[in-house]
């Protein structure tokens, strides 16, 4: 009875979760296993170690650039809807609450929106401007793709805020710009930061709509990488994916480390 | 014109706010006197604080006035009113040190830093918290919290600081100490307080007067002493201390004293008005001014007198506390101070009470 118990209670569920978290695990430690590997081929257990393939990756030109043009991209993208999505939660947290929920219901559209398409719509849209295959194309996209997620954290921010520290200090002769730069802005921080680094890794990783507006003049990382899976397939691959894991990974741990001293 | 003292006078005319068309404040006229303690006492809903918030700027009047020093401020934004105003939960900014939180409304003022040093440091001196100036205000407890908040308030030497039930938080023998603290302070300032709470012994122990506010208007303004002895109405009798209420018929006048007929006793009662004879009207009376007569006892001072039964005694420490049944079933309270010399009364005795005439009230 109490071996049934302390199975159903405590082993069981344990294993389930173990299992479900091995499940979501394993491809990506597949993929990082295999960048490590000596064979100039795609297999698994890799037959020795080896570090060519991040010599391949950091030599070769074709790859690097189209890093460097993630990186810009999702850099611009970090500024401009870090700066239009905390404008944008400032502005809703002053509708009244019926016209809140359909603004941030507009906001929030591209993540409701199937990504195909958007993309096809901005494709299109931005055809007509002779904007296709530059990186400002990419840039604007990203930004409509970036914002509900600062829109989001900022809005949580917000919200937490004691409408009575913004009336002590409008009481105490602050104007309120200046009540916004000392009082609301520092209390937002948090929110505004965790939201940006959102902006970076929805704009980093994003393939869809890049397939769409690189053409052959802005070629970002992830396109790259759709790119040489189509055409040529070799280790490198598993590389950049590894490399580009890890950067992930870091900064969401630093929105988490954010999000937490913030409470 | 008069001189301006150091303390602000308010005056506030036919003051209402609606809210979709329902009355948080229904028409409140009060003039507050340079240099008083003056507090909005009521029950939650009286319209305290939104009178309150409407000196202070965060609520516009739907209609009337609000004057500082004789000039209307209805319009100016609060930022500019130059009022010291202490919140509930104290609203200190939780991403700034003590010092930054009391140096706040100096820095708005464009003061340089050595001097603002000098006032705030001075400032800490005056609510006793020299040395925390470092500290963030989590790291304080919540008595502590309340000095810097009102430390922040007055630091800018306002001639007016609003008060929104400062000390809700804080447990009993904090809330007594920090009363006794304000009315302290509000002397060495000589500035003009305006203290909202609920709570009737704090607006006694502190005050110079009080608006009783009840539904959006002002019940009775008075000092502590008038609205206790003489309240005007039954809901400022109730409210403040307790009372014991008394149906009668009035019988006649006696120059300012009504007579009626109460209970099968002839009543004195203080009276402001003239009513008329034959009226049924209300007669409010305080417990602690009862007496136990035992057929003898006497005063120079004109009295009341009454039959009575004991129908439940409490000992209570400090005082007794018997509840009394008049002749035609009013129920009555007593408190008398205990002593080991005065006979506790047994349930069911029936014996005689006596209170003076002037604490007897027709409201």
């Amino acid at each position: 009875m109490n071996l049934v118990q302390a199975i159903a209670g405590r082993v069981l569920p344990t294993t389930v979760v173990g299992l479900i978290l091995l499940f979501l695990i394993f491809p990506i430690v597949v993929v990082m296993v295999v960048s490590f590997s000596s064979a100039t081929y795609l297999t698994f257990p890799p037959p020795a170690f080896d570090l060519r393939w991040y010599k391949a990756y950091f030599g070769n030109e074709d790859w690097l650039r189209p890093t460097w043009l993630s990186i810009w991209v999702a850099a611009a993208v970090v500024i401009l809807s870090t700066l239009l999505g905390t404008l944008a939660a400032l502005g809703i947290a002053r509708l009244p609450p019926a016209l809140r929920v359909v603004a941030s219901g507009l906001i929030l559209s591209p993540l409701i929106v199937p990504v195909i398409v958007v993309a096809i719509g901005i494709y299109y849209a931005f055809s007509r401007y002779g904007l296709v295959g530059t990186p400002v194309a990419l840039v604007l996209a990203h930004t409509c793709l970036a914002v509900p997620f600062v829109v989001t954290s900022v809005s949580a921010s917000l919200s937490g805020i004691d409408p009575r520290l913004q009336q002590a200090s409008l009481s105490l002769g602050a104007t309120p710009i200046g009540t916004f730069f000392q009082v609301t802005l520092p209390l937002i921080r948090p929110g505004v930061l965790v939201g940006a680094l959102f902006a970076f890794i929805t704009s980093f990783d994003e393939l869809v709509v890049s397939l769409f507006l690189s053409g052959s003049g802005a070629v970002t990382l992830p396109r790259r990488m759709w790119d040489d899976l189509r055409f040529a397939i070799d280790p490198t691959i598993a590389a950049v994916s590894t490399l580009t894991i890890v950067l992930t990974v870091a900064l969401m741990g630093c929105a988490h480390l954010l999000r937490k001293r913030a409470t | 014109m008069t001189s301006l003292g150091r303390g602000a006078s308010v005056a506030l005319t036919d003051l209402e706010k609606s809210y979709d068309r329902v009355a948080a404040v229904a028409g409140v006229s009060l003039d507050i006197r340079s240099g008083e303690f003056l507090t909005l006492l009521g029950p939650s809903g009286s319209g305290k604080t939104t009178t309150l918030m409407m000196i202070a700027g965060f609520e516009t009047p739907t209609a009337g006035d609000i004057a500082i020093d004789g000039t209307s401020v209805v319009g100016m934004p609060p930022y500019r009113r130059n009022i010291g105003m202490v919140f509930q939960n104290y609203a200190l900014f939780p991403h700034l040190t003590v010092e930054e939180n009391i140096g706040f409304p100096l820095k708005q003022r464009g003061m340089p830093k050595p001097e603002r040093a000098k006032l705030v440091g001075e400032a800490l001196e005056l609510v006793h918290l020299p040395g925390y100036g470092g500290r963030y205000p989590r790291q304080l407890s919540g008595g502590q919290q309340q000095r810097v908040a009102l430390a922040r308030a007055i630091v800018f030497k306002p001639r007016l600081l609003l008060m929104d039930e400062p000390l809700g938080a804080l447990d009993k023998q904090l809330r007594e100490n920090l009363q006794l603290e304000m009315r302290r302070l509000h002397a060495d300032l000589g500035i003009t307080f305006i203290y909202v709470t609920h709570d009737q012994e704090e607006a006694l122990t502190m005050s110079d007067r009080i608006a009783v506010m009840n539904d959006g208007l002002v019940a009775q303004v008075g000092s502590p002493e008038d609205l206790y002895d003489r309240p005007s109405s039954r809901f400022v009798a109730a409210f403040i201390g307790e009372s014991n209420f008394l149906p009668a018929t009035v019988r006649g006048m006696e120059d300012d004293v009504v007579v009626a007929e109460c209970e099968g006793a002839i009543v004195r009662a203080i009276c402001p008005g003239r009513p008329a004879s034959g009226d049924r009207v209300l007669l409010t009376t305080r417990p602690e001014r009862l007496r136990f007569t035992d057929g003898a006892w006497s005063s120079s001072a004109p009295q009341n007198r009454m039959n009575v039964t004991v129908t439940e005694a409490v000992f209570a420490g400090e005082r007794c506390r018997y509840m009394l049944q008049a002749a035609d079933g009013t129920a009555m309270v007593l408190k008398e101070p205990s002593s080991a010399a005065i006979r506790r009364r047994a349930v069911g005795e029936r014996t005689e009470i006596a209170w003076s005439v002037a604490d007897t009230i027709l409201v």
